[in-house]
């Protein structure tokens, strides 16, 4: 059992020096502690060896699966903030279109909905750099551990193959005892990756369902983006004014144009013209019927005198 | 001595470098008593520095045990305060 040559393991070491307990000298005999505790089902030192090793292989495997999982999560958390970021470009024009229809209102509102994906956005950011530290720490333990599993299992044998000799029981017990130090580290530096990355997928598992039900902000729903709404209602109404106000143009323009007739010259339609601004002169000089036949040889005679009138309303 | 830097690795630290690690270690201490997590992240940043300056990261085939364990990088009070109240529990 470890206690039984635990005399000749290097542990001791620690308890000498200052009186006041620091944190690294507790930290260190929690750990050295959780490293014995890991040893115990061993029967010999022999036992020992090859539990340490196969520990750190299962670690090993652990360190890699829990790498694995963090790349996903980096790559679904790049997603959301890919979706988001969209969705917040989507606003900003919506509520430049807002304002561009005179609806500050709604161009208010759209911003306001922007700010409340900033916030997702930033909280996002916060957690793909953890995401992103955990990565760096998970490749710095399998690289480390992928070298220690190396370095241990030609040292295991060496050991094992010397052990009995009495010297060879004190190196024994250091090489275990170091390397179940280096198996219970690399443990608790996977508890918390797996800690952490259990969190972080809650997290993005929400955002996900916020985005998929439209649960986030209203304007995050495609299909029910009453922002947009609105701002197509107004485009809408907008669209139905000019094709009214071309309607006008065209239905106004049609009785200058097209008639002549002595009815025709004194209707208010006529305007546009320059029939009209012709007219006024006409009673002017010479009222009632003369005026009238003064307009029938004029639009009779079409275009030229059109614009003469014209010329001569300018001049005026 | 040797150091572990948890998560990290072991470094061989000087006897002479040990009284500056100390001291920064009992600021570590007095930020935990009075739960302050501004000077715990300072102290905490500084001893990590001090042990990666002053020691010598040994290799992996170097299988000797430490015998004082700094917190990983980047540890909160939390984490530390959760860790050290294992002490009761682990050493049974």
């Amino acid at each position: 059992m470890v206690q039984s040559w635990g005399a000749t393991w290097s542990w001791g070491d620690a308890t000498k020096g200052t009186d006041s307990m620091g944190v690294m000298k507790r930290l260190s005999g929690i750990v050295q502690a959780k490293a014995n505790k890991a040893l115990d089902k061993a029967e010999n030192p022999a036992d020992m060896l090859d539990l340490s090793y196969e520990k750190q292989q299962e670690n090993l495997t652990k360190v890699r699966r829990a790498l694995a999982d963090v790349t996903t999560a980096k790559k679904r958390l790049e997603m959301q903030a890919a979706q988001l970021q969209g969705q917040a470009q989507k606003l900003q024009d919506q509520a430049k279109q807002a304002l561009g229809q005179g609806q500050e209102d709604l161009a208010r509102e759209a911003l306001t909905r922007r700010t409340a994906l900033a916030d997702q956005l930033s909280s996002l950011g916060t957690q793909h750099q953890q995401v992103e530290s955990q990565q760096q720490q998970l490749e710095t333990t399998a690289a480390r551990l992928q070298t220690q599993v190396e370095a241990f299992r030609t040292k295991k044998e060496t050991l094992k193959a010397t052990y009995t000799a009495s010297k060879a029981q004190a190196s024994i017990g250091e090489a275990v005892s170091g390397i179940s130090e280096s198996i219970t580290d690399a443990g608790m530096t996977l508890q918390r990756a797996e800690d952490k990355i259990a969190e972080m997928q809650a997290r993005s598992g929400a955002i996900d369902e916020l985005l998929d039900t439209g649960a986030l902000p209203d304007a995050l729903g495609a299909g029910k983006d009453d922002i947009q709404q609105q701002l197509d209602a107004v485009g809408r109404a907008g669209q139905v004014d000019a094709e009214l106000a071309a309607l006008k143009a065209q239905v106004g323009a049609e009785p200058a144009l097209g008639t002549g007739d002595a009815g025709g010259a004194g209707a208010a339609p006529a305007v546009e013209t320059g029939e009209g601004a012709a007219e006024p002169a006409a009673p002017a000089a010479e009222p009632g019927a003369p005026a009238a036949e003064a307009g029938a040889p004029t639009a009779e005679a079409g275009a030229p005198t059109a614009g003469a009138a014209t010329d001569e309303g300018g001049a005026r | 001595m040797i150091v572990r830097i948890l998560g990290e690795g072991r470094y061989e630290v000087p006897e002479a470098d040990l009284p500056a690690i100390e001291q920064l270690d009992d600021e570590l201490v007095d930020a935990l008593e009075r739960g302050d997590e501004n000077e715990f992240n300072g102290a905490l940043i500084d001893l990590i520095g001090e042990v990666r300056h002053s020691g010598i990261l040994l290799p992996a085939d170097d299988l000797r045990p430490s015998q004082l364990a700094v917190p990983h990088e980047g540890a909160t009070l939390a984490e530390v305060r959760a860790l050290l109240a294992e002490e009761a529990g682990a050493e049974g």
